[in-house]
């Protein structure tokens, strides 16, 4: 065999020898990986390990640094705008995650029946996830102005208030009014995922419940809500790591403000290192989200698997 | 009975309906009754802001005349096409190889891919930049094109996965002892039996990066070049003054592909969602 494909003419042989080679599982499974993982090595790997390094240099925009060690991490935890950086970002995730797992579990279960329109209404449920993120920011923003806002002008119709609400320059206010924001975006996220959870769940169980003469709210406790713990990690997860990582939400209705009250981490770097041109500072701050994003994820992984 | 049971319906089912969809809509419509307005109307707190009173399209016609608009949907479009391309066809590859050709490595890999999703773009932009600039990508579209697909593969090759792990082995069995080679199964076989899978990641793609903001407001300066959120938000703000009426209007309007899209493939869409999520 082998003597007969050394003596076939040269071209033959190198193509026999490739395609040979492609059914190599060893050889064809390396080449098939190698667009991905070259571009994620380039742009995503390089770049995160590159941002370690930046961290400890005094790097500004277009010139190169210098190392410094740990001065940018030193110097940030004696500044208090990041603090508060830090403090906004949790309120921020803590809060907006229970929201969204809260009001996402009720949608989920609300829907999970049969009626008329529901794909037309599942559809319009997810609308908030798919519209850019960005665009409908804008459209908060507007319906957050101090004196044009139509939800000030609603409820002082209905007698509710007597002041139209400044909603972005209390930072109180502006906190929650993020928050509400980033919940409006995230809910649909947490029933579409859940729904299909939902539907998995079998109808025995609620039955055998009827039977037994269980209430709707013991059989949400003691079925669905142990039946979609899994899922529901999954997605909480995520969401806490997006919540956490935020930036065009904030970005575009407060830009960090009143006064540095609603910035977070991701805000906080982007203000310092592309309109400061401290390239070095602003990933010492990114650099920060690291060890928590890692914390946070392992800390619901336990708490949800303790409750399972 | 059914008069109780009735009313457990409107308690349990569609009061609570109602509520959600207002709460879910009301920023959708707030858009629409502000794009229709005249500034006039939009600025007079005497009347009822909630809906329309005369219906104007001066607002569009300001968002098309006195901007670049459609300069900037045409920048969106080009860097979410072109990205959705290079990722998709990368995805394939790799979640075939991962998912089907059990190479030596291919659990690692897997892992690998599955955690660079978990790397936000927040941590990421800044060393970007960085290198962006040394690329003298600075200020270019292909900045976007080329690092975008960093936060579509992984998603892409995670859900495709689960596609490629639902078609039966006994066809490629099949197929290679009836001589095809792999590459063959692959195009012959594989492709077509996933092309909904295909489908799903491609829509995902394509709504990711029209979503895209940080690394788009980071890596871009010119106004010509920017893609329609960045663009919409520092042009239409100058300062203190904010023209509402275009902004909505642009708000809109860029909303309409990425909806359109929605609109033909909701079910792919749901299917990828949950699909990703069940892996």
């Amino acid at each position: 065999m082998e003597a007969v494909a050394d003596t076939g003419t040269a071209p033959m042989g190198l193509r026999q020898r490739i395609s040979r080679a492609l059914e190599n599982p060893t050889v064809l499974g390396f080449l098939f990986v190698a667009p991905a993982e070259l571009i994620l090595l380039i742009f995503l790997a390089y770049p995160f390990f590159l941002g370690l390094w930046l961290g400890l240099t005094d790097t500004l925009v277009g010139r190169e640094g210098h190392y410094i060690g740990f001065a940018n991490y030193i110097s940030l935890l004696h500044d208090s705008s990041f603090w508060l950086a830090v403090f906004n970002t949790f309120v921020y995730t803590v809060v907006a995650v229970f929201l969204k797992a809260v009001l996402g579990v009720g949608l989920a279960v609300v829907l999970n029946r049969d009626f008329k329109a529901k794909g037309l209404i599942r559809a319009i449920v997810l609308l908030p996830w798919i519209i850019p993120t960005a665009l409908s920011a804008i459209c908060f923003w507007w319906l957050y102005d101090s004196t044009f806002s139509g939800i000030s002008w609603t409820l002082k119709r209905f007698g509710f208030i007597d002041h139209f609400i400044d909603f972005l320059g209390d930072p109180w206010n502006a906190r929650f009014s993020l928050i509400a924001a980033n919940v409006w975006r995230g809910v649909p996220f947490f029933t579409i995922g859940l729904l299909a959870g939902l539907q998995t769940i079998n109808p025995d169980l609620y039955e055998a419940a009827d039977i037994d003469g269980a209430s709707s709210w013991k059989k949400f406790w003691k079925i669905t809500l142990p039946l979609l713990t899994p899922l529901l990690t999954v997605v909480t997860i995520f969401s806490t790591i997006w919540t956490f990582a935020d930036f065009q939400l904030v970005w575009i209705i407060t830009k960090g403000g009143p006064a540095g009250a609603t910035h977070i981490f991701g805000t906080l770097s982007f203000q310092r290192a592309m309109q400061g041109g401290h390239f070095g500072e602003g990933a010492a701050i990114s650099n920060f989200m690291l060890p928590i994003l890692v914390v946070c994820v392992f800390i619901a992984f336990l708490f949800l698997r303790k409750e399972d | 009975m059914a008069i109780e049971r009735a009313g457990a319906k409107i308690v349990k089912f569609y009061i609570p309906l109602i509520l959600y969809l207002l709460f879910l809509l009301f920023p959708f419509y707030w858009m629409f009754n502000t794009v229709f307005k005249s500034d006039n109307e939009l600025y007079n707190m005497n009347i009822n802001p909630l809906y329309i009173h005369n219906p104007t399209f001066s607002n569009i016609v300001t968002l098309f005349k006195e901007t670049i608009f459609l300069r900037w949907m045409g920048n969106t479009f080009f860097v979410a096409i072109t990205a959705t391309l290079i990722a998709l066809a990368a995805s394939l590859l790799a979640a075939y190889a991962i998912q089907r050709l059990r190479f030596k490595t291919s659990g690692p890999t897997g892992v690998a891919i599955f955690l660079s999703y978990l790397i936000p773009q927040t941590i990421l932009f800044i060393p970007l930049a960085h290198i962006i600039f040394k690329l003298r990508l600075w200020d270019s579209l292909w900045s976007l094109v080329l690092t975008y697909p960093t936060f579509l593969i992984p998603f892409c090759t995670w859900l495709l996965m689960g596609y490629f792990k639902s078609i039966p082995k006994e066809m490629e069995e099949c197929a290679m002892i009836d001589g095809a080679s792999r590459i063959r199964i692959f195009r012959k076989i594989i492709l077509p039996l996933c092309l909904p899978g295909i489908l799903s990641a491609g829509i995902f793609c394509f709504t990711l990066s029209w979503n895209e903001y940080i690394y788009a407001l980071a890596f871009i300066s010119t106004t010509a070049k920017k893609t329609v959120p960045i663009g919409l938000v520092t042009e239409l703000v100058r300062g203190d003054v904010y023209h509402w009426g275009p902004l909505m209007a642009g708000a809109l309007c860029a909303s309409v592909p990425v909806a359109l899209v929605y609109a033909f493939f909701v079910e792919h869409y749901v299917a990828g969602l949950t699909g990703a999520l069940k892996e």
